[in-house]
């Protein structure tokens, strides 16, 4: 099959998904191409994750339309989910088998052949630098360990798109860099990968393209330097004060008009956004402010985000 | 047509194979557990067939037939085993799967079906019961319990009751939502055990509660084996067997149904 960098795997159109009273995705519409790393980033409950159980095939849209490599997931989920790879939240994997047999038991649901299963597995352990613990069940593993072998699993079939639900939470520093690494490798190999995450660093290295979620809707999109350049100013100055509360930084923040373009108080620090940094740090001193720390710094994701929703990330909503 | 069939065979049978082969990875590690379940029911049979049955002698059948107590109650023990292997393994091996390590959440992320993962662990606690039956079958040969050498036709109506009880375990599997909902299916197993016929004939029970007994999958079974293994073949059979098959039938599609329901959230 020629690769052609602009065939769309992933159309949806109006998607939503409806618990009960409770609506958890509220008609988004997204398109992911081939070759291209795209990401979903939200806060926990943003609807990330129904969003990607739908686009796995085992999660039924309520109204919406969803289309995959062509196919209608309705009627062709089974084919649609053997050009998947998925890596769940909770991984999933079983604790009854050694860390081999995951991957050739997995193999096995895709109707691959022992001897290729085993082959592969081999491959993708050196892959996710788990040889040595072939052997071992997976409850030994520690929890990055299991990450990475989750991730070779759902590699095993040699998917079109890999689905990562969150991949990093609740890992290590250096648990997590190892995995981004394996997953910058694995866009390199030109596998078309789809991820969620509520870490916007991780966003802004992996990412080609992301949307960004807020109560189920998208609420921007684009390339992590569109959305910056496009929601927040260049530059951001960080004013920490420390033992004052949210009230008092409101009340500092009123008297800061008129410096950088906006002022936003958060509830353990002040957010003054500019295109001038140094300018801006030196009309704060002229006001005498007198904050503890005075940081400036690039405009990330994270300002984008808080621009938009008026939340940090870190803030769940439920 | 040969071709075709088999296409279908394989389309249909295929995915359901991958879940068997999964179970077999897991246990093979812990065949001892396994065969422990076969034990069980030798002990019974050691129990009431020898124990109790010397002390009862010969019964008379309600045909007229005169027969050892042990001969009369050893196929109702086979019938015995062969529910208790394929129920444990439906019930409590599939709700261990099921909502406790979360295997089929993995495995619904692939090509497979609810309706594959619920055919493959029917076929393999076919498989794990078949092993039971087996053993009791070689045991009651070696003791002579068995009246003619069409006896070893028990061991695939045993298979009927194994289908039966699978599909009864996978749909409690289901609708089961902690272990104390267990304690609740062995003492309707032990009742069953005790009334279904094992002991003595349905016909000595009184009137209102013969009907209660017909009603009992494991009754059939017993039955079904009894006649087999004593050699009184008759036309009730049919509707035993019948009987085991709408369960088995019912009971696994309900039990896909609802697997479906459960995860495909």
């Amino acid at each position: 099959m020629p690769v052609d960098e602009n065939e769309i795997l992933v159309r949806a159109h109006g998607l939503r998904k409806r618990y009960g009273d409770f609506e958890a995705v509220r008609g988004v519409d997204f398109e992911i191409r081939r070759g291209e790393a795209f990401g979903f980033l939200g806060a926990n409950g943003a609807g990330k994750s129904t969003t990607m159980r739908m686009i796995g095939c085992v999660s039924e849209p309520s109204d919406g339309a969803l289309d995959l490599f062509g196919l209608d997931p309705h009627t062709d989920g089974p084919a649609i989910r053997a050009r998947l790879g998925v890596v769940p939240q909770d991984n999933t994997l079983d604790n009854m088998l050694t860390v081999f047999e995951n991957l050739t038991v997995y193999a096995g649901y895709f109707g691959i052949k022992r001897r290729t299963a085993a082959r592969r597995a081999a491959e993708l352990l050196e892959f996710v630098q788990l040889t040595a613990r072939s052997r071992d069940k997976v409850d030994d593993l520690s929890g990055g360990m299991q990450r990475r072998l989750a991730i070779a699993r759902s590699l095993i079939n040699e998917p079109d798109l890999a689905l990562l639900d969150e991949p990093t939470t609740g890992l290590d520093p250096q648990a997590r860099h190892l995995l981004w690494e394996r997953l910058f490798q694995l866009k390199q190999r030109g596998v078309s990968i789809v991820l969620t995450t509520h870490y916007m660093d991780e966003a802004e290295q992996l990412c080609d393209r992301l949307v960004i979620m807020d109560e189920g809707r998208i609420i921007a999109s684009g390339s992590p330097r569109e959305l910056i350049d496009t929601h927040v100013t260049k530059e951001v100055v960080e004013l920490r004060y420390g033992g004052l509360h949210t009230t008092d930084l409101a009340d500092i923040a009123r008297t800061l008009d008129g410096i950088g373009s906006q002022v936003e108080a958060l509830p353990d620090r002040i957010l003054v956004y500019t295109d001038d940094g140094d300018d801006t740090t030196a009309a704060l001193e002229a006001r005498d402010v007198s904050p503890t720390s005075v940081l400036a710094r690039r405009a990330t994701l994270e300002d984008v985000f808080l621009r938009l929703t008026g939340r940090a990330l870190g803030e769940d909503d439920g | 047509m040969s071709v075709i069939a088999y296409g279908l065979f394989r389309t249909r049978l295929g995915p359901s194979r991958a879940m068997l082969s999964r179970n077999w990875v897991a246990m093979r590690r812990a065949w001892v557990l396994v065969a422990s379940g076969g034990v069980e029911s030798l002990l019974f049979l050691f129990a009431f067939g020898f124990g109790v049955g010397a002390l009862v002698g010969d019964i008379t059948l309600p045909g007229g037939r005169t027969i050892s107590y042990t001969a009369y109650v050893a196929p109702a023990i086979l019938a015995n085993a062969a529910m208790m292997g394929t129920l444990l393994e439906t019930s409590i091996n599939v709700f261990a799967k099921f909502k406790w390590m979360k295997v089929y959440d993995g495995v619904l992320a692939t090509p497979m079906r609810p309706w594959d993962i619920a055919l493959g662990e029917v076929w393999w606690a076919l498989i794990r019961g078949g092993v039971y039956v087996a053993m009791f079958v070689i045991a009651m040969g070696a003791f002579g319990l068995l009246e003619s050498v069409w006896s070893v036709l028990a061991v695939p109506a045993a298979v009927f009751i194994g289908l039966a009880f699978s599909g009864i375990g996978l749909t409690l599997a289901t609708v089961f939502r902690n272990w104390p909902d267990f304690d609740w299916m062995m003492a309707i197993v032990f009742a069953m055990f005790l009334f279904g016929g094992t002991f003595t004939p349905v016909e000595s029970y009184p009137g209102f509660a013969q009907p209660l007994v017909y009603a009992m999958p494991l009754y059939h079974g017993i039955e079904l084996v009894r006649g087999i293994s004593l050699g009184e073949l008759g036309p009730m059979m049919a509707v035993n067997v019948l009987y085991l098959c709408a369960l088995a039938l019912a009971g696994t599609w309900i039990a896909q149904r609802r697997l479906a329901k459960a995860l495909y959230k």
